[in-house]
């Protein structure tokens, strides 16, 4: 994985002393909220409903066994015990004081870590495939690309007052893990005769008004990637709308502008772009596509005997293999989730403890390196079968071998309510009541892959609006009231699924989500028909009479 | 509003004349993108310098061939937030090869003075006084290093330590 250089952490190190002194003149009073609020987000640190919420860069989700103990120092020493994985790969502390802020950052600066551009109107921490360098179906490790993001985003003086937000997205193959069609950029590395290239696409996002990201080129070459990049957002800082901060996202300009015509005033600002001036440099280059390298793998058999005998031996196992352990594209080794929402509990929510287990299993089993997910889970991505009947044995001490990876209940789930201030309605309970009514694990797997998503409000942090079954929380005269919608997707099928009628309360959300499912249950077609091809198939009809057929008409 | 320049505070030079008021016959002088337009002929006599005020969402349209007439170019910034100044700035450095003056002008945070460096403005015009205070006393600390090019790709910056 990637290793800081000297520059890196000189970088890392004036920031967090910059953060320090503002915090200190915040302190003494010098500055007012209202000076320091601008200068605290380009941080990551939020005034949320109770407490400061610090939230912590993890470029494309990739974790060391020294960060990961960092972030469990962080959660026992600043927060009360616990840590928040959330669905931008990043961690999250709910309960951070202010005084506080500096010595996490100076902490964090000791690991090669940061909050710089989690928030604000910046681009974004570049977000990636968790199962990069590790899937059968790859066709480029992307990662070695998003560092290449990371460096040239990093306190990107054009780019650093943007009209909103902006997030990219970056996957090494056809199949999308990373939801990448939901953001401001997205790109695909591609290989073809032996040439790397990028499908990039821009004008994705989710919140109020969704929208897939259109695409503008197949196949841009390798050395143009940060110019066409520069061209894009260079078009969306001059282009996007100001004046209303609900339509200042790239997607609306795309939209607004038209497809062809955004792709002109791209394509135009490129060509006049010095190109010559972006290329990376190719040794430069290669030192980082270095640093992502296999790690030495053992040359083993496909199938490993002690992982056979051990999961025909014991049930658990065996459910937990089932579910949670992935294909890898060596033989012998496996790609491992850690599934972050064990019945009843708050979804992506990790203790101090559990941290510290996974550093350890990440260092002994997965070659020191462990993923975040935008599903809120963690990927110990290169594991020996060998193995993991030990790290499961490990992971059940730990509280953390729950075997629902892609099942019913490994819900994504925003703060809600219960952390943040833009909330209309609680999340963290849905996903908790659902959890509970669909406990039962053999009933779990009899339903088979199905992704449920829920956003506290239409800003949609929680991905709903790409849920198979997407839960929405809406104010209704004060009261908490939930919208579903069905049949979205967020991967290589993008889509944004439909409303299906009029909402739920808050007593009655967790029986339509069940209605939903028994429906599903009656009408597909065997059990190999997911629920998503199954509602693909028949529309939404038959749920919709499922769902509101009792009611007086 | 404080004039910050290579450094140090200075008092302004500029006179920028009201849109209803007459243009001074001597002496340095900015106007707005449309006035220039409107007077470009008379202007064409006077010899002081002259500079150009581009307000956010202005572009060089219908003055394009006329930069290097400009001893400087005014970028006025309202709300701090609003960034495109940014890709201006650049633009007229890196592609129009704008070589004099680059002034961004209203409500500039301490923290943007080092990004305002690299895109290529040379002086400050400062609304906002936790800025003034912050530049007087050198309090601003900043990231010096840099990952990518812009405008300026050197790593000392005035007013930041
Ligand atoms: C708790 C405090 C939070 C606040 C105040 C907040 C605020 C917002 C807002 C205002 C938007 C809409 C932006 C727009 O459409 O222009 C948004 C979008 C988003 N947030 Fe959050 N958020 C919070 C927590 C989170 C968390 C914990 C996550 C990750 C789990 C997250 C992930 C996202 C994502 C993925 C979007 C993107 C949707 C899109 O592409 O439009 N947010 N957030
Ligand atoms: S979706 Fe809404 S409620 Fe949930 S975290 Fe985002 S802003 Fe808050």
């Amino acid at each position: 994985m990637y290793r800081y250089d000297e520059f890196d952490r000189g970088f890392v190190a004036e920031r967090a002393a910059e953060f320090r002194d503002q915090v200190r003149r915040r302190l003494s009073g010098e500055l007012s909220e209202d000076q320091f609020r601008p200068l605290r987000l380009m941080n990551g640190l939020y005034l949320q409903l109770h407490a400061y919420m610090l939230r912590v860069a993890v470029p494309y989700g990739v974790l060391s066994p020294r960060q990961l103990r960092k972030l469990a120092h962080i959660a026992r020493k600043y927060d009360r015990g616990y840590g928040h994985f959330t669905t931008r790969q990043n961690i999250q502390y709910n309960w951070i004081q202010l005084k506080d802020a500096p010595d996490i950052l100076a902490d964090l600066a000791q690991v090669d870590m940061h909050a710089i551009q989690t928030s604000g109107n910046c681009i974004r921490n570049v977000t990636s495939d968790h199962f990069a360098g590790a899937a059968p179906d790859e066709i480029v490790d992307p990662r070695a690309y998003g560092e290449i993001l990371r460096q040239w985003s990093s306190l990107h003086p054009e780019f650093s007052f943007l009209p909103r937000k902006f997030k990219i997205a970056i996957i090494g193959g056809p199949h999308d893990r990373a939801a990448m069609r939901a953001h401001d950029i997205g790109i695909e590395v591609k290989r073809e005769k032996g040439v790397i290239g990028f499908a990039v696409y821009a004008g994705g996002g989710l919140g109020r008004t969704p929208m897939p990201a259109r695409k503008l080129r197949d196949f841009l070459p390798e050395e143009d990637l940060i110019a066409y990049c520069e061209a894009i957002l260079r078009v969306y800082n001059l282009e996007g709308r100001r004046d209303n901060k609900y339509k200042a996202r790239i997607k609306i300009l795309v939209h607004e502008t038209g497809e062809a015509e955004f792709r002109q005033l791209v394509e135009d600002e490129f060509a006049a772009i010095d190109k010559s001036l972006y290329r990376i440099d190719p040794a430069h280059a290669a030192r980082i596509v270095a640093q992502f390298a296999p790690p030495p793998f053992a040359v083993l058999p496909a199938r490993s005997a002690i992982f056979e005998s051990a999961r025909a031996r014991d049930a658990a196992l065996a459910a937990f293999a089932a579910r949670n352990v992935a294909p890898h594209r060596q033989p012998g080794y496996g790609i491992l989730t850690i599934s972050l929402k064990p019945v009843g509990a708050p979804p992506g929510d990790a203790t101090a403890g559990q941290i510290e287990a996974i550093a350890d299993l990440t260092e002994t089993y997965s070659f020191g390196e462990a993923r975040v997910s935008h599903e809120q889970n963690i990927v110990l991505p290169h594991v020996r079968l060998d193995d993991i009947p030990e790290i499961f044995a490990t992971l059940q001490a730990h509280d953390l071998a729950t075997p629902n990876a892609g099942l019913v209940t490994d819900i994504i789930a925003c703060p809600g309510l219960d952390y943040c201030a833009l909330a209309n309605a609680r999340s963290i309970p849905v996903a908790q009541n659902i959890a509970r009514r669909f406990a039962d694990l053999d009933r779990q797997r009899a339903i088979g892959d199905l992704k449920i998503k829920i956003s506290g409000c239409i800003n949609a942090c929680g991905h709903h609006h790409v849920g198979h079954i997407g839960i929405l929380g809406v104010d209704r005269k004060g009261e908490e009231f939930y919208q579903i919608t069905l049949g979205g997707s967020g991967d290589e099928n993008f889509a944004i699924g439909e409303i299906v009628g009029r909402g739920f309360a808050a007593g009655e959300i967790t029986d339509a989500v069940e209605t939903i499912v028994e429906a599903y249950l009656r009408l597909r077609e065997s059990a190999d028909e997911t629920f998503l091809s199954a509602y693909r198939r028949l529309g939404a009809t038959p749920f919709k009479e499922a769902l509101y057929a009792t009611e007086p008409a | 509003m404080a004039l910050y320049r290579n450094g140090a505070f200075e008092t302004d030079a500029w006179s920028y004349p009201a849109d209803d008021a007459p243009i001074p016959g001597s002496g340095p002088v900015a106007l707005p993108r449309t006035r220039y337009i409107s007077e470009r002929d008379a202007l064409m006599q006077r010899a002081d310098p002259l500079a150009l005020v581009l307000r956010p969402g202005e572009d060089l349209a219908g003055v394009e061939g006329d930069l290097a007439r400009f001893a400087m170019i005014v970028l006025d910034i309202p709300k701090y937030s609003d960034g495109r100044l940014y890709s201006i700035a650049r633009l007229l450095r890196e592609r129009w090869a704008f070589a004099g003056e680059l002034r961004a002008r209203g409500d500039i945070l301490r923290d943007q003075i080092a990004f305002l460096h690299r895109v290529g403005v040379d002086s400050y015009e400062i609304a906002h006084e936790g800025t003034i205070a912050a530049l007087q006393s050198g309090a601003i600390a900043a990231v010096r290093r840099h990952y990518q090019r812009a405008a300026r790709n050197d790593d000392s910056i005035p007013g930041v330590r």
